[in-house]
């Protein structure tokens, strides 16, 4: 048995900052799983991702949602990333991405996400990435500034 | 190696890969489908050297059909032991349904023969206290595909009503002969203290 699930890069912001990015990224692991708490100043909204600097209309996602009143369901298509909602402007959302044999160059690229803030709403999402290219970068943006002290860490899991 | 280059807004930093292992997750096996296809995912011989499984898994069926689900069993057991219960997502509405005395633990749907070339299902499947005695095995698992205009995302729980270890995890295909090629499914293993 090989140990694996390892922290490749981390990063904690000290100012406000319109993105962040993760490059170079390296494709001896399986998966990667993207641990990003957030807030985005002073719009909230949205917690776009995109991949190796593609801004092509290649990404769309389904989402599960519940609010404490009801539970929906709803869908982006052909987008120029994949939006996560429910990013809050005065707390830190959780967010994780799965991001599945993010490496391999057959299939599209599908993104297994959780976004939760408490005092907005629970998230689900299957994002996709139309494009068989291995992801060597991933961007992360907002409509406005990450707050300071969002978290941003990238791991990676290798199956032996 | 190589080096990761974190690039923050106007901020670079440089940083390296391997900052941190975090030593107590483990792979244990891996199943890479081939050309031929494969009927069924078997994980068998698992050791009870952990507390907690995972597995992550891309995954296609042949079924002619845009989806199909997964179900799961433990120990081969195909008695009606199993109950679950499911909330999904179809990008217009969302349901739950659940299901009692199955004979096995049914995931949400996956990709399958119907679906656009190139789209895989996904799930990342957690069994809890696998080796406990004492208690009925409880799992959990996140489960979707988007197909850009269409897509499910599903949130599952389940119970296999045995107080026995785990020691053995088959994965099929509801409705189809198998998985296709380049299904992937991975078995990790997470210790405890």
């Amino acid at each position: 048995m090989t140990a694996t699930y390892d922290c490749i890069a981390t990063t904690t912001l000290g100012s406000a900052q319109a993105n962040v990015e993760f490059t170079s990224i390296t494709g001896i692991y399986t998966d990667l799983v993207l641990i990003a708490v957030t807030q985005i100043g002073s719009l909230g909204d949205y917690l776009g991702v995109q991949f190796n600097s593609d801004t092509g209309s290649n990404y769309s996602r389904t989402r599960l949602s519940g609010n404490g009143t009801t539970a929906s369901s709803e869908r982006d298509t052909s987008q120029v990333r994949i939006n996560f909602y429910a990013q809050p402007t005065s707390n830190f959302a959780v967010n994780i991405l799965n991001i599945m044999n993010y490496s391999n160059t057959t299939t599209f690229k599908t993104v297994l996400t959780r976004t939760d803030q408490a005092a907005l709403s629970t998230n689900a999402y299957a994002g996709l990435y139309r494009s068989t290219s291995a992801i060597t970068s991933i961007k992360l943006i907002g409509p406005s500034n990450f707050s300071t002290g969002s978290t941003f860490t990238l791991y990676g899991i290798k199956a032996e | 190696m190589s080096p990761i280059l974190d690039s923050i807004g106007s901020v670079k930093a440089y940083g390296w890969g391997k900052v941190l292992a975090l030593t107590s997750f483990e792979s244990i096996a891996t199943v890479s489908v081939g050309s031929g296809g494969a009927a069924n995912v078997e994980f068998t011989s698992i050791p009870a050297t952990y507390a907690h499984l995972q597995i992550r898994a891309l995954a296609r069926t042949d079924r002619a059909n845009a989806g199909d689900a997964v179900y799961v069993r433990f120990n081969n057991d195909s008695g009606s032991t199993y109950s679950g219960h499911r909330l999904e997502g179809n990008g217009s509405s969302a349901s739950a349904q659940f299901e009692t005395s199955s004979t096995s633990f049914t995931l949400n749907r996956i990709t399958a023969a119907n679906n656009g070339a190139s789209q895989f299902g996904v799930f990342v499947f957690d069994l809890l206290d696998y080796k406990d005695t004492n208690k009925y095995s409880t799992a959990r698992a996140l489960v979707g595909f988007d197909g850009n205009g269409s897509g499910l995302i599903g949130l599952d729980s389940g119970s296999w009503r045995n107080t026995a270890a785990v020691d053995r995890i088959d994965i099929l295909p509801l409705n189809a002969s198998g998985f296709v090629q380049y299904s992937h499914f991975a078995l990790y293993g997470i210790k405890g203290a």
